[in-house]
């Protein structure tokens, strides 16, 4: 197989400081990026300018240092929007993808929800965009029903539509698996989750990351993301809404920063989204945020999609040969996001992860926040590898020769 | 240490032909848990004889190679031991048995789970609480 490159991945790793670290004396090969991704010197840069220049808090102070942290939130935040095709003022900074789906649950959920109302996710979904949902059901006496899955890992679409003549009152489904790597349609999916009159949440923390978004093309009402998974600060990310929702919304937290006017026996709401970001915000790491969006931006989303196809493809070609390998999830690289789970015979993946930390090579182990899609799968759990920009065809040889070595050590 | 003498095998030889595995008809204890990180589980079932000893102990279980192998040698040792030997085991004769791998903390928490649960069940049984005498905890 071609190892060609679409981007000058030797000259993005220079980017990395961590990529010059050895684990157990050999190079690392970090295949753990679903998890979370290493930050380039420019995040890491923009977190050390901002504490070292212009520490101060925004929308509060009047002095050189206040106006100068609220231009730099703002701007993180006009840019974080445009990267996903939103606008900035539909954009509300949340600590990632769980506090995102959190939020949709209390401030939309509790107003809307009613007792023996449907709501629908899917088998497929992280724990983030399951338990919320569960929690919100059983508080309300509603349900929450999942749309099956198709055995190549893809979602049921029967299964979609019998549940939407249910009328359910919100759809939740992810945009990417951080398991299978399932690229869910969910343009079509939201659009017919609407015409049933339910309101969509789409999880992002995988797609975002690794492709390009457009919120808008995909019409959801909710969408929420992570930086931490896109080369950005952990305990950052974003929850962009419909505007409309998000304005007859109650907030999320009461406390500073997100009133107009406090009252003994009442107060009013801030605008969106400031209504929604109560307390001081989180605003190194958003700024943080918008360097990662301005590093990504650069290279071209569509370049790292392309990046990762590649390496997928070659990946799956190559570690197929390995005795008792197995993938899980869709086997085109065109339909799979920058993620491989899989299994190598009877060895355990937390084994596995162990024999492979040895030569340096992280990989993730376990059921990936994903129990019900472990148990659907029927395995305890999978070992998974996931890609980024700075990821090469040499990481994958190593991935091979670690799985070659851990056979001959379980003697497969 | 490297993961070729981790997981040598001895330790294969148990995960894949466990010994002691399965079910009790009759039983005096059943004592259950798992390591949230992994899932690995760990059920084991005792049936108490003359004496307070162990006369038959047997196990089930799912997960890493490492937490299964070291649930069936402890099965295994603890098989007609008085209960209150139970009380001294210590993780450092788990590692023994494992012949002494060199684990990092989390899969350090995978070899000891088989301990914990037999420790859970008879510590339980004997009206005492899970903890070594000087008040610690012994997964520590
Ligand atoms: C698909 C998916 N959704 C949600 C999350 C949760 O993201 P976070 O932990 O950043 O809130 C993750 C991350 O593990 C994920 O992979």
């Amino acid at each position: 197989m071609l190892k060609t490159e679409v981007i000058n991945v030797e000259k993005i790793r220079e980017d990395f400081p961590i990529l010059k670290r050895q684990v157990h004396g050999k190079r690392l090969v970090y295949l753990d990026n679903a998890a979370t991704t290493q930050k380039p010197k420019a995040v890491i840069d923009a977190l050390v300018d901002y504490y070292s220049r212009y520490n101060s808090n925004v929308h509060r102070s009047v002095h050189t240092l206040g106006e100068e942290a609220t231009a730099a939130y703002e701007a993180a935040r006009g840019k974080a929007a445009k990267f996903v095709g939103a606008r900035a003022k539909d954009l509300a900074f949340v600590r990632g993808t769980t506090e995102a789906t959190n939020l949709v649950r209390f401030a939309w959920g509790e107003k809307n929800v009613k007792k023996g109302d449907t709501l629908v996710t899917t088998l497929m979904e992280h724990h983030s965009n399951i338990v919320p949902w569960q929690l919100l059901a059983k508080g309300k006496g509603a349900t929450l029903k999942f749309v099956g899955l198709q055995p190549d890992g893809t979602l049921d679409m029967g299964s979609f539509e019998s549940l939407l003549r249910e009328a359910p009152k919100l759809v939740a489904v992810t945009h990417c698996s951080n398991v299978l790597g399932t690229i869910n349609d969910v343009a079509t999916i939201c659009a017919k989750a609407r015409k049933a009159g339910a309101i969509t949440v789409v999880d992002g923390a995988q797609s975002v990351p690794h492709m390009p978004v457009d919120i808008g093309a995909i019409g959801c009402d909710f969408f929420g993301f992570s930086g931490h998974k896109m080369l950005g600060p952990t305990g950052i990310g974003a929850l962009v809404g419909r505007s409309d929702l998000l304005e007859e919304m109650e907030p999320f937290h009461g406390g500073g920063e997100m009133i107009k006017e406090v009252f003994l026996d009442h107060s009013t709401w801030n605008d969106v989204p400031h209504k929604f970001e109560a307390g001081t915000v989180n605003i190194a790491d958003a700024i943080g945020l918008g360097a990662a969006v301005d590093y990504l931006t650069a290279i071209g989303m569509d370049k790292v999609r392309e990046h990762e196809v590649r390496l997928i493809a070659y990946a799956l070609q190559s570690l197929r040969e390995v005795k008792g390998f197995r993938a899980y999830g869709p086997e085109d690289p065109e339909k799979k996001g920058g993620v491989i789970s899989f299994n190598l015979a009877d060895v355990h993946p937390h084994d596995l992860a162990t024999i492979l930390d040895e030569e340096g090579i992280a990989i993730r182990s376990g059921h990936h926040c994903a129990q019900p899609l472990m148990r659907w799968l029927d395995v305890e759990s999978t070992s998974r590898a996931s890609f980024h920009v700075y990821n090469s065809y040499d990481d994958v040889d190593a991935l091979k020769a670690g799985l070659l070595k851990a056979g001959a050590i379980f003697k497969i | 240490m490297s993961s070729a003498d981790i997981y040598r095998e001895l330790i294969l030889d148990y995960y894949r032909n466990p010994r002691n595995f399965g079910k009790l008809d009759k039983f005096d204890i059943d004592s259950r848990d798992t390591n949230p990180l992994c899932g690995d589980e760990i059920e084991m079932q005792i049936r108490v004889g003359d004496g307070k000893k162990i006369e038959e102990i047997k196990f089930v279980g799912k997960g890493c190679a490492i937490s299964q192998a070291s649930a069936s040698m402890l099965t295994e040792l603890a098989k007609g031991k008085p209960l209150e030997w139970v009380k001294e085991v210590s993780k450092e004769d788990v590692f023994k048995l494992l012949g002494n791998p060199d684990l990092g903390p989390s899969r350090v928490k995978c070899a000891l789970l088989g301990m914990k649960v037999l420790k859970t069940g008879v510590y339980g049984y004997l009206g005492a609480h899970y903890e070594d005498q000087d008040g610690s905890d012994p997964m520590v």
